[in-house]
């Protein structure tokens, strides 16, 4: 049992997950950037064998590494970040987790938010999605909700700055 | 004083007239070697036209100085203060009052010599807007700078400036010779070393290689043996390192007060060739911190630095400084009377951090040091080498024995105090009030540790503070009530075993 000055406690054991998940949709948008990303990386190394047969040798593994990796990435990383990049907002802060091995959880109160922004992709717009991504006056870093339905985030964004707004200070 | 009465009009001033003397004064200096050169060589064959060339040089400093002085205006209102330059590209540089964060003064040699001060005033706004930079005025007389510096940052302040009284501060801190002790012990006498290494060899490649050969010396040092060699670099080293971190420290540290305004500012004043002030306002304090570098630890000594917003990030850095290289229950006297806590917030007990935290240090320092070694041995290097780098074991052991013996953290009623570092020991108390979120990170190997990383993000100075490494349970438990009533809804409370959640389901 820890106890500090000015607590009244019990032993919390864990943080539990943000309630939202980001738009399912995010998980077709993740794999289109991913796909693009594997391809980019292949395109050179295929039309190296192309170019120069005596480093078939060795580029032809290479390559094969490469696209056995990059493949394996496209498959399991859009699927993992959608379950572990969570979201919500209560009444007095936002909060968020991301991670897949390395697990982060943050909380902004909303009487410290500064500033909310969108910020739409050619991919996302394509997809119907948004990234909206909420700072606070710390240099530490923002809060950043990627993919998420573009619906929801316009009504979460509207929600953020009134919230924002009524609060006063200069947040810092 | 005319100066005097126009600062309270929205009239606009200009810089010191002192400054047309100035501003050439300090180019041609910095041009001196280039003048030399043209006057020793030439450009042109004949002496006349080395002459008049550099004379041609100096008439145009000379009258860019005036174009300068002319074409610049400041102005300050009740609610801000504009800077106008420039005759072709004009701009204007306006600045908030309500936005201004510190008022630095400082004075270089030439300046003092004119009795001028540079008054640069800052808003340590990070983001990218127009206002973001400093607002610098260089110069005007040292008078006329004080009075600017309190109506800046009087929030008060509306009175034209002849009704100011000048406001006695409370002196927190002054130097004492005692401390030059630590000077060899920071990094100044590394500066020291680089300054004169520069400085020597300069003096060679302008001189020339050859004409150091005299008598022949490059034969005897290349003929002399090896340790002959280290022994005389050691020496130098060791005689040039503290003197010259000595110098350094003088002229840094001359006659240092730290004092506390009536305004609810704190006034650093230091400096001996160049005269600096830094005004920091006290409602923009939200911890300080205690730094002991390794050298520095090994003397018993330390660094008080305020934790304040709109110091200018990272960039700001040093601006912050609260008190030079001090003994150690200095430093955190000085750290206690800042914040007006006695004792201070920094030496308070803190809680240690589970044994776990000791083996992921071990792991982390040793690990690279066995990993480097094992492959030095599969490289054809003598093995003498791999057994040298194995050498450097005992130096990671102790290196994690000493950041694990760092680590800890407490709460008192009003501070958040946490301490890490290997090697630079920092410890920082932070205003619970000044929190403004939380990031709980938990690596794989954490995970499996039990343990967590909770970080207290900040207005102020790094911009977030950590406790590194604390059981997972206690550092949730410090989070939610460090700040109340800000994670309570997002931490599981495990009771008689039963999970239950605490909290709004908004």
């Amino acid at each position: 049992m820890v106890s500090y000055p000015g607590g009244d406690v019990r032993e919390p054991s864990r943080l539990r997950p943000p309630r939202h998940r980001v738009s399912p949709r995010a998980i077709i948008w993740w794999s289109t950037q991913a796909t693009i990303e594997v391809v980019a990386v292949l395109v050179p190394l295929v039309i190296g064998l192309l170019a120069w047969p005596d480093a078939r040798p060795w580029l032809v593994p290479g390559t094969i590494t490469v696209a056995v990796i990059g493949v394996g990435y496209l498959l399991v990383m859009p699927r993992w970040r959608f379950r572990v990049h969570r979201w919500e907002t209560t009444d007095d802060a936002v909060y968020t987790s991301a991670g897949w091995i390395n697990q982060q959880w943050r909380v902004a109160p909303m009487s410290r938010i500064q500033t909310v922004d969108t910020e739409r992709g050619p991919l996302q717009q394509l997809f119907g999605l948004a990234t909206v991504t909420v700072t606070t006056a710390s240099a530490a870093g923002a809060l950043r909700l990627a993919g998420l339905d573009r619906g929801v985030a316009d009504d979460l964004v509207e929600q953020l700055t009134e919230t924002t707004q009524a609060t006063a200070g200069d947040a810092t | 004083m005319t100066a005097a009465t126009a600062l309270g009009e929205p009239g606009w001033q200009r810089l010191d007239p002192r400054m047309l003397a100035v501003t050439p004064l300090r180019q041609v200096a910095g041009f001196l070697p280039v003048i030399a050169v043209v006057l020793l060589t030439g450009i042109g064959q004949d002496i006349a036209g080395r002459v008049y060339s550099v004379l041609g040089g100096v008439l145009v400093v000379l009258l860019a100085g005036l174009l300068r002085w002319v074409t610049t205006r400041y102005r300050i209102t009740g609610e801000r203060v504009e800077l106008r330059t420039g005759l072709v590209f004009r701009s204007t540089r306006s600045v908030a009052r309500d936005r201004i964060r510190s008022v630095d003064v400082t004075a270089g040699l030439v300046h003092r010599l004119f009795q001028l001060s540079v008054v640069k005033v800052g808003t340590g706004e990070r983001t990218d807007g127009r206002e973001s930079r400093e607002l610098t005025l260089d110069a005007i007389s040292a008078a006329e700078a004080d009075r600017v510096r309190q109506r800046l940052l009087d929030p008060r302040d509306t009175e034209p400036p002849d009704r100011c009284t000048v406001p006695a501060g409370t002196e927190l801190a002054a130097l004492r010779w005692s401390w030059l002790r630590f000077a060899p012990l920071t990094v100044s006498s590394l500066v020291a070393l680089v300054a004169v290494a520069g400085v020597v060899g300069q003096l060679i490649s302008d001189v020339g290689a050859n004409a150091v050969d005299v008598g022949g010396v490059r034969e005897k040092l290349t003929s002399a043996p090896l340790w002959v060699g280290i022994a005389a670099f050691a020496a130098l080293v060791l005689v040039i390192a503290p003197a010259g971190s000595l110098l350094i420290f003088i002229e840094a540290w001359w006659g240092f007060t730290l004092v506390r305004e009536p305004g609810g500012t704190l006034r650093i004043r230091r400096g001996l060739f160049t005269t600096r002030s830094v005004s920091l306002e006290e409602r923009r304090l939200r911890g300080v911190e205690v730094i002991e570098p390794p050298l520095l630890r090994v003397g018993r000594g330390a660094r008080t630095v305020a934790v304040a917003t709109g110091l200018g990030g990272r960039r700001g850095h040093g601006r912050g400084t609260l008190l030079p290289p001090a003994p150690h229950p200095e430093a955190h006297r000085v750290a206690g009377v800042v914040l007006e806590e006695d004792p201070s917030p920094t030496a308070t007990t803190l809680r240690r951090h589970p044994l776990v935290a000791l083996r992921r240090r071990l792991v982390r320092a040793t690990v690279p040091v066995l990993a480097g070694s094992a492959t030095l041995w599969l490289t054809p290097v003598p093995a003498w080498v791999a057994w040298a780098a194995l050498g450097l074991l005992p130096a990671a052991v102790l290196l994690a024995l000493d950041a694990y013996r760092n680590l800890g953290h407490a709460l008192t009623s009003k501070y958040l105090v946490t301490r890490h570092g290997a090697g630079v020991r920092g410890t920082v108390a932070l205003q619970r009030a000044g929190v403004i979120g939380w990031t709980v990170s938990q690596s794989f190997f954490q995970r499996r540790a039990g343990l967590v990383t909770v970080t207290a993000t900040t207005a102020a100075g790094h911009g977030g503070y950590s406790v590194i490494d604390v059981a997972t349970a206690e550092g949730l438990a410090l989070a939610e009530q460090a700040v109340p009533g800000l994670r309570e809804p997002f931490v599981r409370h495990d009771v008689s075993g039963a999970g239950h959640t605490l909290g709004s389901m908004a």
